[in-house]
């Protein structure tokens, strides 16, 4: 059997394994997904509110919008980096760890398998939040480059992957602490990444630091296209640095997670108790 | 195929110890050592047996045997492979079963089953096929009911039907009957054997059985402190204290040799 025949099967397993978790798991999804939609809902109304809460007229649409592009994005970039972030942590609280590491797969078609049904899970609870959002708001998308959007954001997940790639490893470390500091990792991008705000208003210092989350180039680009319909060759400066980034964190992700491979195995991190 | 299976020579692993690290700075060795020196070389067809307590060693061996363990010292062949330098060929020759049966507890037989097929290149329908005749084989109807649901002894049986899948010519089992009842036990040990004819496998098997041993094992090594302290056939091991001890059973050639009881009562207490 050749090599990519094997690896293309080995990948389909992952996004198989980890389609019928969440059917099994269908408790838990309808729960997030709420939880969810109900966060964007939450956060939206801020926009909606807005003009009440200053006592000054504003463009109330324009916020709704503006707020609805973070939550929604951010809703999906947090699934994609939890899903591969987490892909350490949930396969030693099933036990199952030892014997993915033990199969014949390249670490590479691992990521890979996980990254595909990441975005595509994403991607789906995306659309069902935004189907929601839009039952309880006036939103007005007929001049938006939707397509420049959405190529942006399959752009901005390539980049995301490689912070997600990085942030596995902490379980591989710190099997009982990991993947609480995966969390932490999400909540400094969610911080300097302009997801509900300019990152113009952060102090100097953040935002020299947003400069290097994948985020803030993929909301900056998201709201140039949907709030201000500009064109997609208008949204090439901030595809450059996001095609950049996904060529520097993927492949350094993954040497970080063969040094750190390698390194449970010589200590036996891998082991359920740790 | 090369004529030995597996070649360890002069593997030795040792952990950090667990205590806390201001403990461990004061103290100049704060390591633990799972396995000291072993060698012993396995030929192919052979089912050979590590008996030994828990906390021997024997899982700590497999696991490296596994690769899922880098050794501090020594060499492991397997087939004629380096473990370190041809890790996915190794890969590809071996499977292993754990004294625990790990799977995603919420999926199904099946659904556990297909994944693991389809990491060792698989296709779909082959899987399928080969997972029901196995499971079958095996004694399990229920192939699509989450494992969570399932008795110890039948997701063990599901394990032992995992490792099978890819038609390894090494198995490892470690402690694969331990917990089961004894009706499953016996159809284990029989799939093991049946394994060993039609598939031309070898197994290393490691257990504080010592029935188990002796029906199973072409040859037996004694395991005690992460060293082997014995080996040979099963009989063989026996005629060692044939003159102290009459009818001498492997339980009594473990406690000659260690001074210790095979399984002790903390063992039972923890196995319950």
């Amino acid at each position: 059997m050749s090599f990519w025949r094997r690896e293309l099967r080995a990948t389909y397993a992952f996004v198989e394994r980890n389609w019928n978790m969440v059917k099994r798991y269908w408790g838990w999804e309808v729960v997030w997904i709420t939880y969810s939609i109900v966060n964007s809902l939450a956060i939206t109304f801020i926009g909606a509110g807005m003009e009440k809460i200053s006592g000054q007229p504003m463009n109330t649409q324009y916020l709704i919008l503006y707020l609805l592009v973070g939550t929604l994005i951010w809703s999906y970039l947090s699934v994609v980096f939890d899903s591969i972030s987490e892909m350490i942590a949930w396969e030693r609280w099933e036990g199952t760890i030892e014997y993915t590491f033990m199969a014949p797969v390249a670490r590479p078609t691992h990521m890979i398998g996980t990254t595909l049904f990441s975005v595509s899970y994403g991607i789906l609870r995306t659309l069902i939040i935004l189907g929601v959002v839009t039952f309880f708001f006036q939103i007005d998308l007929s001049r938006a480059n939707l397509v420049g959007a959405m190529l942006v954001l399959l752009i901005g997940s390539v980049s995301f992957i490689g912070f997600g790639i990085v942030a596995a490893v902490l379980p591989l470390l710190f099997p009982e602490r990991g993947s609480q500091m995966t969390h932490i990792i999400e909540a400094l991008l969610l911080l300097i990444s302009g997801i509900y705000y300019p990152i113009s208003v952060l102090p100097d210092w953040l935002q020299k630091i947003s400069m290097f989350s994948p985020a803030t180039y993929v909301l900056e680009a998201m709201r140039e296209a949907i709030l201000y319909s500009k064109g997609t060759s208008d949204l090439l400066p901030y595809v450059w640095p996001l095609i950049a980034m996904g060529f520097i964190t993927i492949p350094f992700g993954l040497l970080v997670f063969g040094i750190v491979e390698r390194f449970a195995k010589k200590t036996g991190r891998l082991k359920r108790s740790g | 195929m090369h004529h030995l299976a597996l070649n360890v020579q002069h593997v030795g692993k040792s952990f950090a110890s667990e205590e806390p690290w201001l403990k461990r700075l004061r103290r100049r060795n704060g390591k633990v050592c799972a396995v000291s020196d072993v060698s012993f070389q396995v030929k192919r067809g052979e089912i050979y047996g590590i008996l030994g307590p828990n906390g021997s060693g024997k899982s700590t061996l497999i696991r490296c045997l596994a690769t899922l363990l880098i050794p501090d010292a020594g060499r492991i062949e397997i087939f004629g492979h380096d473990l370190q330098r041809d890790e996915k060929t190794v890969k590809r020759l071996i499977n292993r079963v754990s004294v625990d049966a790990a799977f995603f507890k919420k999926l199904s037989a099946m659904e556990n089953l297909l994944y693991a097929a389809r990491l060792y290149g698989m296709d779909g329908a082959t899987a399928r096929k080969r997972i029901r005749e196995i499971l079958e084989r095996l004694g399990i109807k229920e192939l699509h009911q989450p494992l969570e649901h399932m008795s110890r002894g039948m997701q063990q049986k599901v394990a032992i039907a995992r490792a099978f899948l890819n038609s390894p010519i090494l198995l490892l089992l470690d402690e694969p009957t331990t917990g089961l009842d004894p009706r499953s036990k016996r159809e284990v040990q029989e799939f093991v054997l049946e394994v060993r004819e039609d598939h031309d496998a070898t197994v290393l098997l490691t257990t504080h059985d010592m029935d188990e041993a002796d029906k199973l094992c072409n040859r037996v090594a004694i395991i005690d402190n992460g060293k082997i302290i014995a080996e040979d056939t099963s009989q063989g091991l026996k005629n060692l204290i044939q003159d102290r001890v009459p009818n001498p059973t492997l339980e009594d050639v473990f406690m000659e040799l260690t001074g210790k009881q095979l399984v002790t009562e903390e063992d039972l207490v923890s196995e319950t």
